[in-house]
């Protein structure tokens, strides 16, 4: 049933089992936005038999990396990513945290120096499933996903 | 070597500063060499302190001035304002109003960046100076004391720096605020975490007579919706002879100063002052943080 509704790519990367509700935070952190060129394609509310629901995307013509992956795990921490050439998976990552996100969230500290013109990037470290900036110490508390820069 | 925040210094670090500081004597051993000064927002005293350490070593300063008079007003980012400053001096001394501040500016230049403080976040000397004057006036090691932080815990920056420096060697601490100016909830997992034992008090009265060291510091009016709950508050946190009458007799009492009523003018004369000490403790501490990064 589900293959009805997620029809092959020929090259691409799918990113499956996303918690329902969350295919498009997993775009935001991909960096896929209306300006995108790539053929995107979204599945939400898929049946499955391990979560009930879940969300389901496919961005065509790009190999998400096993880093960018990575940063997934943020809001998606059980995905499978599966890189597709030529109608075959040929890599399938696992997503894990990452010990340092690196500017895909911002500070929700208005008065951190990373909320200014500084020329930086945002760092964070992850320890012991706690978000920390790296500059002010402020510790992400709610959904990640609303940190997403 | 750059001086951002105690929490990332080793015991062994801190200890090496302290050492240094007792013994640290007005020399040339920094003859020749520029400490620039950027205050990004004034801090009369802590920069005096710093201008004074550098002298006292030989050394000379360069001051932005107010950010008013400056390239920042103008829009520079910090940045190209310490990039450009590190062509001039051999170490920066940073005061900004935004937390990580000096973190960001060690990131951009290649000579030392000693954190003057940062917005609600960091001022390292500070709390250096202060380990130097607990250790300076109590006979047990830092690990044995049990030291009462009073005051506004909320937002006061330098007494979460203090606590975890105190706990680093073991100390036992209890907070004395009023419950709307309780250490906040981020601070409290961080000291838990780090497993850190702290007890919370409404009053001082109740532990007086156990404490080594009683920490005052600053409420600000600011913080109280009006001059009344204000007034109430401050009362009763203010430190009289009275206050003291339980206290043991080695008992240190500090503040970081400036401050207002939190300390009654004729404690000063007791044996238990110590927060003039204090403030010059500030010379010596950082005469000997200069020494070690320059
Ligand atoms: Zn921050």
């Amino acid at each position: 049933m589900e293959e009805l509704k997620i029809q092959p790519i020929r090259n691409g990367t799918v990113v499956d089992h996303i918690p329902q509700g969350q295919a498009l935070n997993v775009l935001r952190v991909l960096g896929v936005d209306s300006a995108t060129r790539d053929v995107v394609s979204v599945a939400m509310n898929v049946p499955s038999d391990e979560m009930g629901r879940k969300d389901i995307v496919k961005v065509e013509d790009r190999r998400i990396d096993s880093k960018e992956a990575d940063l997934i795990a943020l809001i998606a921490p059980d995905a499978t990513v599966n890189v597709v050439d030529d109608y075959d998976v040929t890599e399938k990552h696992d997503v894990s945290m990452p010990d340092e996100i690196r500017g895909v969230l911002a500070c929700p500290n208005p008065s951190c120096i990373t909320n200014t013109r500084e020329p930086v990037e945002t760092v964070f470290d992850v320890r012991d499933d706690e978000i920390r900036c790296e500059y002010c110490g402020t510790v992400l508390t709610d959904e990640i996903a609303e940190h997403l820069a | 070597m750059d001086i951002i925040n105690t929490k990332e210094m080793s015991k062994d670090d801190i200890v090496a500063v302290l050492d240094r500081a007792a013994e640290i004597e007005p020399s040339d051993a920094l003859d020749g060499d520029v400490l620039a000064l950027l205050f990004f927002e004034p801090s009369t005293r802590t920069r005096m302190s710093f201008d004074t350490a550098m002298k006292r070593l030989g050394g000379d300063t360069v001051d932005m001035g107010s950010v008013e008079s400056s390239s920042v007003k103008k829009g520079e980012t910090l940045a190209d304002t310490v990039r450009v400053v590190e062509g001039y001096a051999d170490a920066i001394v940073l005061r900004h109003p935004r937390e990580g501040a000096a973190r960001l500016a060690a990131e951009f230049v290649d000579v030392p960046v000693i954190n003057a403080g940062d917005g609600a976040g960091h001022h390292p000397t500070q709390t250096l100076l202060d380990l130097y004057t607990v250790r300076d006036n109590v006979a047990a090691a830092l690990g044995d004391l049990h030291v009462g932080i009073m005051g506004d815990l909320k937002y006061g920056r330098t007494v979460h720096s203090l606590a975890f420096a105190l706990a680093k060697f073991g100390a036992r601490i209890t907070f004395v605020s009023p419950p709307s100016l309780r250490v906040p909830e981020n601070v409290r997992t961080e000291l838990g975490r780090a497993g850190i034992e702290f007890k919370e008090v409404d009053g001082v009265d109740d532990v007086i007579d156990t404490l080594d060291v009683l920490y005052a510091t600053r409420i600000q009016k600011e913080r109280f919706p009006d001059e009344k709950e204000y007034e109430k508050v401050a009362g009763e946190y203010r430190v009289t002879p009275e206050t003291l009458e339980t206290a043991r007799d080695d008992l240190v009492l500090m503040h970081p100063l400036p401050r207002v009523d939190e300390i009654a003018p004729d404690v000063d004369e007791t044996r238990h002052a110590k927060y003039f000490e204090q403030a010059h403790n500030g010379v010596p501490v950082r005469m000997a943080v200069l020494d070690m990064v320059m």
